[in-house]
This record gives C-alpha cells, sequence and structure tokens, in this order.
C-alpha cells in the first residue's frame, strides 16, 4: 500500500503504452524512486550500454510518499544510465509534477527505445497516449511548456520537458519541470531527448488514496511537521536565506572553489551571496530576490524567485526575460560566479534562467565553462576555436555568450556541451578538468572540507554533493560538529551520510528535511503509509543495499577503483589561502577505511560476504 | 544582515574592542542576540558554542557571525 502499485511502460520504438503492476517484493527491499527504479534499470539493460542508444532506459519515479500530506512530498527522480559519467544516474526534482504523477495512479514510466519522430506523453489519469512533438521540437522547455497548456486547455498540466541543449547533444541536459525545477544532473535530459522524446504532461485528478493506516500515517506527519518547524534551520534559515546564504559561510572557511579550483577563496563572493540578493540594486532600487517559494507539499519552501534589473546589459533588449523566475540556488551560483571568477550577480541569474529555459545544469554548464576559461589563458583555445571570442575568468560577457552559444548548439557551443572532461581532453589538458567520473564538481572544496572529497570519489554518479553531504557535520554542525580540516572518522561520516540519503532519496521527500530530521523522524511517516514494518535501521540498511546495488551497476560498466579518484589539482596543489592554506585533499587517508567499512575488498568490489547480508545476487 | 552596525559596507565592518574582549562581548556590544548566532567563525575556523564565552579575540582576528543556515 501507499505504492499506486501501478507502472506505465512506454516504448517508444512501437508507440505503445502498458500496464503492468509493481513488484511488491522489490518494493519492499528498495522501496520506491532512487532504489526501486535503480533497480528495475539494473534488472533490465545492459551496464555497458550506450547510454545515448535505444537500448538505454529512462525511468521517471516517484517514491510511495510522493503527493501525500507529509511535508516536501513533491519529489520525483529520473533514472537511468548517464551520458556524462557513463555510470548509474538518478537525477531528483520537486516541483508539483511528481505528485501530479501519483494523482493520476502511477507509480513509475519506465521509457524504451526510441520513437521514430518526436513525441511526448500525454496521461490523463489512466489514459496515456504518446502525440506528435514535431511543432515543439526545436523549442524551448517554456515554450514547450506554454504550447501543451494552450493545447491541452488544461491550466493544471504539470510538465517536464528537455529543451535546445538536450536536443543538440549537451552531455548535462536536465529534464525541466513546472518551468524551473529540474532533475539536473548527469544528463538524463540528453537521454531522454535521445528517445525523440521532448515532454511528459500529466494530469491526474484522484490523489493518493491507498495509504496503510491513516491515523498512524497522519500523527507521525504532523510530529514531523512540528520538529522542522521548530527547528532552526528549517523553520527560519532555509525559507529566509535560502541555500545562498552559504556563498558567504564556505568562503569564510576556505573551502570555495574559485576560477576552475586553482583557489578556494573567492574576493567577490559577497556581491553574488544570498545576503546580496536581498540588498537593493544601485541601479534600480530593486533587490534581486523577489520572494520565496515552495515545492508541492512543502513546509520549508526554500526556493527562490528572482527578477533581473531591466537594464542588465544581459537583457535590456529581451523583454521576455523580464519578468520573476527562478532564481539562483547556491551550486549554481557558485559555478555561475566564483568558478568563473564573476562576480554580476544579474548576469548569473540570466545564465540561471537559460538553464531552466533551455534545460542545462548550471553546475557542470559554470564548471566546463571555467575549465574553457582555463584552457583559453593556457592557449589551448583561441579565438580561432570560440569565433573570435575571448574568454576571460571575471568576464560576465563571457559567461553571457557560453550559455547563449551553448543554448544555439552551434560553433564552441557544442564544445561547452562536451562536459569539462571531453573538452580538456579534445582541447589536450585531461588534467585541467574538475570532475570526478566525468562529472563536474559541486561548490564545496575538498581541501578545506576533507570529508566531501572521500564523498566526491566514491559518489555513485560522479562529482556531487548530494550523495553524502557531510558539509552539514564538517561545517554546519547537522546532527554534529566534526573538523574539516581533520580525516579521521570521515570514513565512517561518509558512509552513514550516503546510506541516509539513498534512504530518503526512495522515499518521495526532500533531502533538505534532513537538516532536521532523522531517519527516526522519516521511519514512522513510512511505516503509517507503507505495507510492511519500517524503522529507521530497516531504512539505513535499505540505502546500504540500494548503494552496493549502484556501485554493482558501476562496476559491470566497467568502472574500477581507479575511478574512485579526485583530479590531480586536488591532491597534489595546496590551497593558498584561509584556515586550509597548505592542504591539499588526503585521500588516501580516508579510502582503504571507507572500502573496510563498506565490506569491499581493497579493489573496492562488494564481497560475496557483504552481498548476501545485504540481500543482493 | 539585521545586526550589522551603521557603516558597516558589504556586510562587513572593523572595530575596536576592550583589550582581553571575548566573542560574547563582541555580540553583546553590538545587541547580537546570543541564541540567533548559530555559526561562530574566528579567522575561517569554527568556535564551539561551549568556547564563545572565553574565546579572547586578538588584534586583527575576523569573526563572522551567522544565524542558523544550510544549503546544498
Amino acid at each position: 500500500m501507499s505504492w499506486a502499485g501501478k507502472i506505465l511502460r512506454v516504448n517508444l520504438t512501437q508507440g505503445s503504452c502498458t500496464t503492468e503492476a509493481l513488484n511488491r517484493q522489490w518494493a519492499q527491499e528498495y522501496l520506491g524512486q532512487r532504489g526501486l527504479a535503480t533497480k528495475y534499470l539494473v534488472e533490465e539493460i545492459d551496464p555497458k550500454v550506450d547510454p545515448l542508444s535505444p537500448e538505454n532506459k529512462m525511468i521517471m519515479t516517484t517514491g510511495p510518499l510522493t503527493g501525500t500530506m507529509a511535508a516536501t512530498s513533491g519529489r520525483y527522480s529520473v533514472v537511468t544510465k548517464g551520458p556524462l559519467t557513463n555510470c548509474v544516474a538518478c537525477s531528483n526534482s520537486g516541483g508539483f509534477i511528481g505528485a501530479e504523477m501519483r494523482f493520476a495512479g502511477w507509480d513509475m514510466i519506465i521509457f524504451e527505445g526510441k520513437s521514430p519522430k518526436p513525441v511526448y506523453l500525454y496521461i490523463v489519469n489512466d489514459k496515456a497516449e504518446l502525440l506528435s512533438a514535431e511543432e515543439i521540437w526545436g523549442t524551448s522547455v517554456w515554450h514547450t511548456d506554454e504550447w501543451l497548456h494552450a493545447k491541452h486547455q488544461d491550466p493544471m498540466l504539470r510538465i517536464a520537458a528537455v529543451g535546445r541543449s538536450a536536443e543538440a547533444g549537451c552531455l548535462y541536459a536536465a529534464v525541466v519541470n513546472d518551468l524551473h525545477r529540474a532533475a539536473g544532473r548527469s544528463g538524463v535530459g540528453t537521454v531522454m531527448a535521445s528517445k525523440n522524446l521532448k515532454a511528459v504532461a500529466i494530469r491526474g485528478t484522484n490523489g493518493v488514496a491507498n495509504v496503510k493506516d491513516f491515523g498512524k500515517f497522519m500523527q507521525a506527519v504532523n510530529d514531523g511537521k512540528k520538529v522542522l518547524a521548530d527547528n532552526a534551520v528549517t523553520g527560519q534559515g532555509l525559507p529566509t536565506y535560502g541555500t545562498q546564504v552559504l556563498m558567504n559561510v564556505i568562503n569564510e572557511m576556505g573551502a570555495l572553489p574559485t576560477r576552475n579550483m586553482r583557489e578556494v577563496q573567492f574576493e567577490g563572493a559577497n556581491k553574488v551571496s544570498g545576503e546580496a540578493m536581498h540588498e537593493s540594486r544601485p541601479s534600480d532600487g530593486k533587490p534581486n530576490l523577489t520572494t520565496n517559494a515552495g515545492c508541492f507539499g512543502c513546509t520549508i519552501a526554500c526556493g527562490r524567485i528572482s527578477t533581473i534589473d531591466r537594464g542588465h546589459f544581459s537583457i535590456e533588449n529581451k523583454p521576455e526575460y523580464w519578468g520573476s523566475s527562478g532564481g539562483l540556488e547556491y551550486e549554481a551560483a557558485w559555478a555561475l560566479g566564483p568558478d568563473t571568477g564573476v562576480d554580476d550577480l544579474d548576469a548569473l541569474t540570466y545564465v540561471n534562467f537559460l538553464c531552466n529555459e533551455d534545460g542545462f545544469d548550471p553546475i557542470s554548464f559554470g564548471a566546463t565553462l571555467a575549465a574553457a576559461i582555463e584552457l583559453f589563458k593556457e592557449g589551448a583555445i583561441t579565438t580561432e576555436h570560440t569565433g573570435g571570442h575571448e574568454l576571460a575568468f571575471g568576464s560576465a560577457e563571457s559567461l553571457v555568450w557560453g550559455a547563449e552559444t551553448l543554448v544555439s548548439g552551434e560553433g564552441f557551443g557544442k564544445d561547452l556541451g562536451l562536459g569539462s572532461k571531453r573538452l580538456c581532453e579534445k582541447y589536450g589538458r585531461p588534467e585541467l578538468s574538475m570532475t570526478v567520473k566525468g562529472q563536474e564538481f559541486p561548490a564545496y572544496d575538498p581541501r578545506g572540507i576533507q570529508g566531501m572529497g572521500l564523498a566526491y570519489a566514491t559518489s555513485n554518479r560522479g562529482a556531487c554533493h548530494l550523495r553524502g553531504y557531510t558539509v552539514a557535520s564538517e561545517i554546519l554542525g547537522i546532527p554534529e560538529k566534526t573538523d574539516p580540516l581533520e580525516t579521521t572518522g570521515k570514513a565512517g561520516l561518509v558512509k552513514a551520510f550516503q546510506d541516509a540519503t539513498a534512504a530518503v532519496d526512495s522515499s518521495g521527500l526532500c533531502l533538505f528535511t534532513t537538516f532536521a530530521w532523522s531517519l527516526e523522524d522519516i521511519a514512522p511517516q513510512v511505516d503509517g503509509a507503507c505495507e510492511g514494518d519500517w524503522s529507521a535501521e530497516r531504512l539505513a540498511e535499505l540505502g546500504e543495499r540500494i548503494w552496493n546495488m549502484e556501485r554493482d551497476f558501476n562496476l559491470r560498466a566497467g568502472l574500477t577503483a581507479a575511478d574512485d579518484t579526485l583530479p590531480k589539482r586536488l591532491l597534489k596543489e595546496a590551497a593558498k589561502t584561509g584556515p586550509a592554506e597548505g592542504r591539499v585533499n588526503d585521500l588516501d587517508k580516508m579510502l582503504p577505511e571507507y572500502y573496510e567499512l563498506r565490506g569491499w575488498s581493497a579493489e573496492g568490489v562488494p564481497t560475496d560476504e557483504t552481498r548476501q547480508r545485504l540481500g543482493l545476487s | 544582515m539585521a545586526y550589522l552596525p551603521p557603516g558597516a559596507s558589504d556586510n562587513a565592518v572593523s572595530v575596536r574592542l576592550d583589550e582581553g574582549a571575548t566573542i560574547f562581548d563582541l555580540m553583546d556590544s553590538h545587541q547580537v542576540p546570543r541564541e540567533q548566532a548559530h555559526l561562530v567563525v574566528c579567522n575561517g575556523l569554527f568556535v564551539p558554542p561551549s568556547q564563545r564565552e572565553g574565546y579572547r579575540l586578538q588584534d586583527g582576528d575576523v569573526v563572522a557571525l551567522w544565524p542558523p543556515v544550510a544549503g546544498g
């Protein structure tokens, strides 16, 4: 129960939509969303499959609590084999379409094959059909959204779509839903476009009806909401300041990667910070931040809605960007700002709008542009490659030009769409790529936050903060403070964060609840809603099972322990300033202990005993 | 931001303190409620709540204060 019990299988090659019963046994072992959809993926595809071939599959999936009364229950994920990383990819998003999918009666949608012509999937409750998208192919996510709403004359239709970057083959394209929420990382949007699938439009009117024990569930939900409201971070900090407040915090602590991670502190951090978003601009007297916003069922509402100064060079002749839209979150602001050396808040906001409008990951884009700028500085890229454009750290014009060129899919835009790893390889300087397993880093320098180095190196989807956010402990003191410059104890910390995160990502709830909640707060909600007995211990074990299943897939895809590493820059070039001055990331002090705690061999392979303990075949 | 003294620029201000002043003295002199300062950082290093009362500031120290925040 709580699961709808129903899967929609869409064969794009044949143009068919069929209904299947959910595998209930797998639901007990993998819960939902990230865990359960990954189980389906690993059972159904060859790990060595080309991610952009019709043989790859893409799954849009909810968790059992998605769409329920639980706080932050608006989450869904897109699971596939990622083209950026050649690893398992699972990108999580909020907004409203996840809940709508449950209201229409579906746990997940499995897409397979490739449509001969552009199509979109249109769902109204239990009716699903593929319709022509030829008229909207080659247009943005925002245009697609407007066109679908007009065509179906339904303002409540919830839409997820890919934009022009995905169609042009950008390897870090996102699936954008509800205009400015995104399953952003690892190129899940590129896979969707490779299948000639432009959009998924859903209308559900049934609600989520089959909660196991409604009284028990609502008691647990209300208890959980009270914890979120009473907690200083989720009750006040996140709604007021958003994630962007971290800009000055991380800079002060000497862990803000700057100019392609050459430095760890950015002199312009304050100008692009959460505090700056609140301040009135000298140019028009208005602040960048317009309001905060929440996803479905959210009692935190950390989202930012921003407005750019109409006189700003990026939009002065473009009235379509004069309104309010999804503003900067910390990771996006970092990649577009400090990592490219740009301190122009409105330029960052404009490029963030473009990321939403045409569906590409701002983290990977900013980091790839930063690598391109360093390649240019080193003479490996010249104006001959860029069509006459000079690339420079700190240049807002370079940033805006880079994003617009990427969207065009022409000229140097094609190169920027390769991602940092392939770009640096193409121009003969692979060591300048700041990536793990082909995916660009987020906004925490592992020289200043040692545990994050291990979290990045071992993340199953490449460099990522959302697979084990030890920043919470190392910087913010949640659940308890650890020293960011210390390596002792970090192996256990990383493992605990990774396992708990995998469980939360499988529930339908938002990871941000864990600034206040532990698995002890989540388990009663799952237990009230879902068939079976659910405890915090069971969820932690389920998270560990998911982590090992993902690891296993990556190993079978061809990755080895040699891929559990960091770029040489972070292991050999010491931080130049701040509290971490003189430090590199000491990955070698943490990795062997991590393998041991995981129950893996020295080669990073889960042992037979570990597999048996977790029920993995 | 709400407790920044007049004359602050870029969310920062230079202050003069008595010899031997502590982090709590600094906060009290600017009416920053102790319970509001969740994250206290001196020269980039976190100062735990238990040490703030006795933490004596030196000439040139940079202290940063934040309310409860998080991100990701």
